[in-house]
């Protein structure tokens, strides 16, 4: 149903947009359409952050999952229990670039043996998996497109390019990461519907970029392989143009261009207000990214405030009779 | 008091798959769900301690009395939350859902409840955020995912915000590092915030502030548990240790979690402290004032864990100590190690520890000053200070129950490790999904142990309970050794229930018992007063079986 809700929603998006391409309002979905939504996404993602570092980190909870460093001899664990700054960009690098928490992943099973039900931990590397194909098949698109805004082109763009398209299926060259892209997100896909409790906690909101992002992969898939083709030579002029504050449309780009352009303004659009935030949170979460210190170097919590305590004095002045009886000794006799 | 025990179902009944039902719906059958919940606070108590709205109330009633601007109440301390943790905003905002968390909770992999999985304990409180904080919750409403804050929500809270034992296991898995132990416990402030506080949490809360230990026990009784441990030391070893009690001028402040001094089998343990203490000479004091480690301030509020935490410092000063050592236990170590130092510190009155028998710096807790009892005895033996003879615990197959908040909030893994091996000759480890990092709760921490909560409770510790079942049949193992006072108490009922024949230890309990102190009689016993075993315990099928083959 939420999965559902999803689809109509991009599906009404884009045939919002081929009604208006149709009635030729070509400059709005392509000059001022993606105009907003570059300002959005990048405003978005500057006032998103700046919330995040103004509510204050009050205390120091790493989430320890490696030996700590204590006795000289005994052999700690860097990356998992970070204690020097090298070990924590380290613990870091490997959340942000390798998704190091993703692949610890376990499956658990309640399997019936003769002897009765057990519970079994098996490795389940399969999400871990289609999570690197999807970011980084997207990674190496966005890479590419690169391309469309810079003049000359890059040596390492074009190299990029080279080796996406190692495969060299087909003319034009096939990039295999179209097909990461299209592959990893029809995974995370049906996980959500095929998974019993995945599907459970999925909402529209889930299911939505999934959708988009498909639509966007598809868009770009059926223009660059198929009669839909636009002309490139037309696009980067449009880029060019829209990189130097001085757009022009050029005549006659398909309609498929501005529908993918359009698909992709949303995205950005999108990308602030939602989850898809998660790629500027990890880097702010405070059980990854704090050193487990906290007894060696005092954390200082910027609201701590003086709060009423029992004190000493308070406690020996009720329990004076008892303690002396006790022959525990006393600050004051009286 | 206690309902009659509903027997709980079959593992093998337990059904993961969701209902058909969508979990929006905040719905719960308190009185068909007995068992699964805690009596609220005693209102003497909440008042003590100074909670607002304390009064009686019961979560069978329709009615829960709740303060006429409850929904104002909450907004408004969920905003003051959002502003002061960046943890809880963060976790609020970036899940992606993706799962991976779900199965990982010791409570949703024993009682299939889908909102037990961390991620749906999190979209219960996540989903009034969208709804009343985010732009597309308030534009959106329930298709962007968002709740309306009602009566039922707030009961629903109650009802899962205390099935879950801030355990950490979740944090581990998830690839953005979201800790469902601070969604609880910001959920648990807000209920607070209502006057809907559980008693097992209140009243030991209350005592602790009133007599410096959750147990409620009073300076005279404290110096009587602690000269009735002597005694039997004495009886166990023929020497006649000594262990001060609010002696000023003492070089170490000793804290133990009160169940140590009063709980069976943590007792067992104490008599290891003591009886160590004795033989290396360690100039140390307990304190009435301050005694108890454990803190249930903690599965209170930022604030109670304070109030509560300050007399180990106040104590440390007036006693004019230069260090202070900690005891085992789970969350009170959680609250030393990330929490004590920036709440109550700095302790610049003190002194940086320094071992006075090995000379050892202890470097890692040059700020807070405060040592754990494993890394203090781990430094004892490495520099064989202690002689520990092996053969004096053979009578246990040992394994050993990493604590929730010493595995994944100090990294203490190997030092409690090293102990054991050097204290016994059989130590066995439990599958390693289970341990270390990846442990198990034991199903009844943060407050949550009471008898009232046990069908829960044995449902959230059938993992743990497994995972040792599997030790038990292939290697006999006989005793969970652990350090974590809460465990001590909630294992052995856990262990009867699903797995009898597996007996609960403390790591000090087996030092205790292979440590050959000067003087002793020689048919001393063991700790819990049991001649030692003469003879090898006899091999397991397993064992023999492995041996035949190499």
């Amino acid at each position: 149903m939420k999965a559902l809700y999803a689809l109509f929603t991009v599906l009404a998006l884009i045939g919002l947009a081929y009604l208006g391409l149709s009635a030729g309002w070509q400059y709005l979905f392509g000059i001022i359409i993606p105009y907003i939504a570059f300002a959005a996404f990048i405003l978005g993602i500057i006032y998103r952050i700046f919330r995040w570092a103004k509510s204050p980190v009050p205390f120091n909870i790493p989430t320890t999952c490696g030996q700590q460093k204590s006795l000289s001899w005994i052999k700690t664990n860097p990356l998992e229990a970070p204690h020097s700054t090298w070990a924590l960009l380290g613990r870091m690098f490997l959340e942000i670039f390798f998704f190091r928490s993703l692949f610890r992943n376990t499956e658990m099973k309640l399997k019936q043996f003769p002897e009765g039900p057990r519970l079994v931990y098996g490795s389940n590397k399969w999400l871990w998996m289609a999570a690197m194909l999807f970011h980084y098949s997207f990674l190496i698109v966005v890479f590419r497109h690169l391309r469309f805004f810079i003049e000359p082109v890059p040596f390492f763009i074009t190299m990029a390019e080279s080796l996406d398209g190692l495969m060299e299926v087909g003319v034009p060259v096939f990039y295999m990461s179209t097909i990461g892209l299209l592959v990893g997100v029809f995974y995370l896909f049906l996980r959500r519907v095929i998974i019993p409790q995945v599907k459970y906690i999925s909402l529209a909101a889930d299911y939505f970029p999934l959708f988009l992002i498909f639509a966007i992969g598809t868009t770009g898939f059926l223009m660059r392989y198929t009669s839909s083709r636009v002309d490139i030579v037309q696009v980067k002029e449009l880029a060019m143009g829209m990189v130097g504050l001085s757009p022009v449309l050029p005549e006659g780009i398909g309609t498929m261009f501005y529908l993918h352009l359009f698909l992709v303004s949303l995205l950005l659009i999108y990308f602030p207000m939602s989850k898809l935030m998660h790629m500027g949170g990890i880097f702010l979460s405070p059980t990854r990214n704090m050193k487990n210190n906290s007894r060696e170097v005092r954390h200082v919590n910027p609201w701590n405030y003086p709060v009423k305590t029992h004190t000493y004095e308070e406690y020996e002045d009720e329990f004076r009779d008892v303690m002396r009886e006790a022959g525990l000794p006393l600050d004051k006799e009286e | 008091m206690a309902e009659k025990k509903k027997p709980i179902s079959e593992m093998s009944a337990i059904d993961h798959n969701p209902p058909a039902k969508d979990w929006l719906d905040p719905k719960i059958d308190f009185t068909a769900r007995k068992g699964a919940w805690n009596y609220p606070a005693v209102p003497a108590n909440a008042q003590y301690v100074g909670f607002p709205h304390p009064r009686k109330w019961s979560p069978v009633d329709e009615d829960w009395k709740l303060p006429e601007n409850w929904k104002e109440i909450i907004l408004n301390g969920l905003k003051e939350r959002l502003d002061k943790y960046r943890s809880f905003k963060i976790f609020m905002d970036i899940c992606v859902r993706c799962g991976a968390c779900a199965d990982k909770c010791h409570f949703y992999i024993g009682s299939g409840d889908p909102k037990n999985m961390p991620v749906l304990r999190a979209e219960l409180l996540r989903s009034i955020y969208r709804n009343d904080f985010t732009t597309a919750g308030k534009i959106l409403g329930s298709v962007a995912g968002g709740r309306e804050l009602t009566v039922d929500v707030i009961k629903e809270w109650f009802f899962y915000f205390f099935q879950c034992t801030e355990c950490r296991r979740c944090s581990v898995f998830c690839p953005y590092g979201i800790d469902t132990a601070e969604i609880t416990m910001m959920g648990r402030e807000l209920l607070n915030l209502l006057g809907l506080n559980i008693d097992w949490i209140t009243t030991p809360a209350a005592n602790c502030f009133r007599t410096g230990n959750h147990l409620g026990i009073q300076p005279h009784g404290f110096k009587d548990s602690v000269d009735f441990a002597i005694d039997d030391l004495k009886d166990i070893t023929g020497i006649l240790v000594d262990a001060p009690v609010n002696r000023k001028g003492a070089e170490v402040l000793f804290v133990v979690p009160s169940a140590d001094y009063f709980g069976d089998p943590h007792y067992f343990g104490f008599l290891g402290y003591i009886a160590l203490f004795h033989e290396v000479g360690l100039d140390y004091t307990f304190s009435t004032y301050a005694s108890e480690g454990g803190n249930f301030g903690l599965f209170h509020s930022a604030e109670t864990m304070k109030r509560l935490n300050a007399k180990i410092y106040a104590e440390a000063k007036r006693l004019g100590v230069k260090w202070i050592l900690g005891g085992e236990c789970g969350h009170m170590w959680r609250v030393l190690h990330q929490y004590m130092d920036t709440m109550n510190g700095p302790a610049d009155f003190l002194e940086a520890p320094v071992s006075p028998i090995t000379g050892t710096k202890f470097t890692n807790a040059a700020s807070t000053k405060m040592v754990h009892i494993c890394e203090f005895t781990a430094d004892l033996i490495k520099h064989n200070k202690i002689k520990l003879d092996k053969s004096r615990n053979n009578q246990w197959k040992v394994t050993f129950h990493d604590s929730c908040n010493p595995a994944r909030a100090m990294g203490l893994l190997e030092e409690p490790r090293y102990v054991i091996r050097n204290a016994c000759n059989y130590f066995y480890e439990m599958p390693e999904n289970t341990i270390r990092e990846q442990t198990f709760c034991c199903g009844s921490g943060s407050g949550i142990g009471t008898d009232e909560n046990l069908e829960m409770r044995l449902r959230g510790g059938m993992p743990r309970a497994n995972a040792a079942k599997y030790v038990h049949d292939k290697y006999g193992v006989n005793l969970m050794a652990c350090i974590c006072a809460i465990d001590k108490a909630t294992l052995p009922p856990l262990m009867e229930y699903w797995e009898p024949g597996v007996q609960i230890g403390s790591v000090h309990e087996l030092v205790g018992n292979a440590l050959v102190m000067q003087g002793e009689k020689p048919d001393r016993t063991d700790m819990r007063n049991e001649p030692y075993l003469t003879e090898e315990p006899a091999k397991t099928e397993a064992e023999a079986g492995k041996e035949v083959k190499a």
